[in-house]
Order: C-alpha cells, then sequence, then structure tokens
C-alpha cells in the first residue's frame, strides 16, 4: 500500500515535472522531445514495474512485454531511416504535401 | 486413464482443462500479455506514422498543437495516473480478501474512466466547433492547412483509439464490479481483477505517451 501510495506522488510529480519543463526551450527542438519522452518513460516504467508488478512477477512475463517494445523500436528504427535516406529520391515532394496522401 | 484424487478442495473457479489454479493463474497473465504486447504494436503504428509526419510537417505540428487545451490534457492524465492506483488497489484488496474495500475502488476506477470520458468530450466538441477536424474534413484555415489537418488525422485517430480502449475497460471494470459485489473474489481467487488491472494500467501507458507527445511538443 505505502509503495503504491509513493508510485502514484512519483508519477503525479513527474506529469508535473513534464508540464513544466516543455515551456522551457533547450536550444533544439529535439531536446524537448528527448526529455518529454524520457519522462514518459520513466513513469511508463514505475506503472510497469510496480502497478503491473513486472518487478515481483514471473520473468517470462516481462519479457513478452519488453519483446513488444523491441519490435516497435525496429518498426520505428528502420522506418525512420528509410523515409530519411531512401524515400527522398524515390517518392516526388508533392506526395508529402499534397491533398493526396488524406 | 486414472482418475487422480488430490486432498486440496478445489475450487469453483478452476477450469477442467488446468490440473491447478496456480497453472491456470499463470496461462491467464501469459495470455494478457501476449495481448498486451500486441496492444503495443496497435498503437505502435499509430506513434510511426506520427513520428514520421511531425518530421515531414514540422511547422505545421507545431501550429497545430497549440490548439490542443493543456490544462485538460494535464487533467486527464491526472485523472488517469489517479485511476491507475485505484485499480491497483483494487487488486491489492482481492488479494487480501477485503471485499468491500475491493467494490470500493472498483467504482472509483470506473468513475475516474468516466470523467476522462466527459472532459475528452468537452475536448472533442471544442474541435468539432473550430472546424479543427482530420484531413479534408479540416476547416479552421490558417498557415499549412494541408499539414495542420494532417495532425488533427492522427489527433483523433489516437485519443479515439485510446478513447475506446477507456470504453472497453469501463465495461471490463463493470463487470469485476458486478462479480466483487457478489463476493466471488478473494485470496484464493482474483486472478480477472489482476488481469482487468494489468489491461487498465496499459491504457494508461499509453496516455502518458500520447499527453506529452499531442499536447506538449506537437
Amino acid at each position: 500500500m505505502r509503495t503504491y501510495v509513493i508510485v502514484l506522488a512519483a508519477l503525479l510529480a513527474l506529469t508535473a515535472v513534464t508540464v513544466a519543463v516543455s515551456g522551457i526551450h533547450f536550444g533544439s527542438p529535439a531536446v524537448n522531445v528527448i526529455v518529454a519522452l524520457g519522462i514518459a518513460s520513466l513513469k511508463a516504467s514505475l506503472v510497469a514495474l510496480f502497478f503491473m508488478h513486472l518487478l515481483h512477477d514471473k520473468p517470462l512475463n516481462a519479457l513478452i512485454f519488453v519483446s513488444g517494445l523491441v519490435f516497435l523500436a525496429i518498426f520505428l528504427i528502420l522506418i525512420l531511416i528509410d523515409v530519411d535516406f531512401r524515400l527522398p529520391e524515390a517518392v516526388p515532394a508533392a506526395f508529402w504535401a499534397g491533398p493526396g496522401l488524406w | 486413464m486414472s482418475e487422480t484424487t488430490t486432498t486440496t478442495t478445489h475450487s469453483p473457479f478452476l477450469q477442467h482443462h488446468y490440473a491447478e489454479m496456480e497453472q491456470q493463474v499463470d496461462a491467464g497473465k501469459i495470455g494478457m500479455w501476449l495481448f498486451l504486447a500486441t496492444e503495443i504494436l496497435l498503437f505502435g503504428g499509430l506513434f510511426v506514422g506520427f513520428a514520421i509526419m511531425s518530421g515531414r510537417h514540422h511547422d505545421a505540428f507545431r501550429l497545430a498543437h497549440e490548439h490542443l487545451s493543456r490544462p485538460l490534457g494535464a487533467l486527464n492524465t491526472v485523472i488517469l495516473l489517479v485511476s491507475s492506483f485505484t485499480m491497483v488497489m483494487a487488486v491489492h484488496s482481492a488479494r487480501h480478501s477485503r471485499q468491500r474495500a475491493l467494490v470500493r475502488y472498483l467504482a472509483a476506477t470506473l468513475a475516474l474512466a468516466g470523467a476522462f470520458l466527459v472532459v475528452k468530450y468537452f475536448e472533442y466538441s471544442h474541435k468539432f466547433h473550430d472546424g479543427l477536424l482530420p484531413g479534408k474534413f479540416y476547416s479552421a484555415g490558417g498557415p499549412e492547412p494541408a499539414g495542420q489537418a494532417m495532425f488533427f488525422s492522427f489527433y483523433f485517430m489516437m485519443t479515439g483509439l485510446h478513447g475506446l480502449h477507456i470504453l472497453g475497460g469501463m465495461i471490463v471494470l463493470s463487470w469485476l464490479l458486478l462479480r466483487g459485489r457478489r463476493g466471488h473474489f478473494s485470496s484464493a481467487y482474483y486472478a480477472p481483477v489482476d488481469l482487468g488491472g494489468l489491461y487498465w494500467h496499459l491504457v494508461d501507458m499509453i496516455w502518458i505517451y500520447l499527453f506529452p507527445l499531442l499536447y506538449l511538443i506537437g
């Protein structure tokens, strides 16, 4: 019970931090994205480890969950590489701006 | 086929195809975690699409996200975090056979889920009113309307799919509440509360990412 209260307090505090920090410009917008996603990941980890009991559960359940995240990371990274290095030549610029994509 | 007799008392909730309760609970948990992994991939497609398009329409996404209400988004974040806490307390209560506390915590979680959807309703009606709609339905004008329309396509798809998950969770919570009131759950058997809780926490977790991406950075 005490642990759950502490985790909730930490989650609410991190929410306040991420709202406050989003108003600061760190020079590059990419830094804001990294900070926001970093705090979100910290919050998600607290939920998974304590509220979803992964910390004390059978490791198989954590393995299943993490494998989902790993495949999402592969999906994201490979697609971003493709978009950044291959698509500019393969797809006309109008595709991205035009109404065809809707 | 020889019938083996066991000295342990047979739980009325033990399905006949499991040898014992522990096996049934473990199988249920593995099944739920597999389902949650597919949920990550379901939402993952939208997150990846959002990453690509916010790179392509960077300035338009920045402009469009200013239309979202940060206070309402933050309020909904707090509502869902507290609902995750009441949910885990419901599981805790069931595990310790505190049936009245279980019912109270489940009712609180259900009420918070409803509150989340009410806030979302006000946000959506405001967007509808201003013409901040997905794709070709976007009519709010402003600079780079194609990019802004793209942002609202993602906004409505991501929060809409998430909202459907909240609705689904409310059905599960209502079912748990009914069974809890009938006294089905105790330290001997509370797997449905446990599994419903895992699902509810995942829905909270997805919102933990949606809130900063859509409301704070765009």
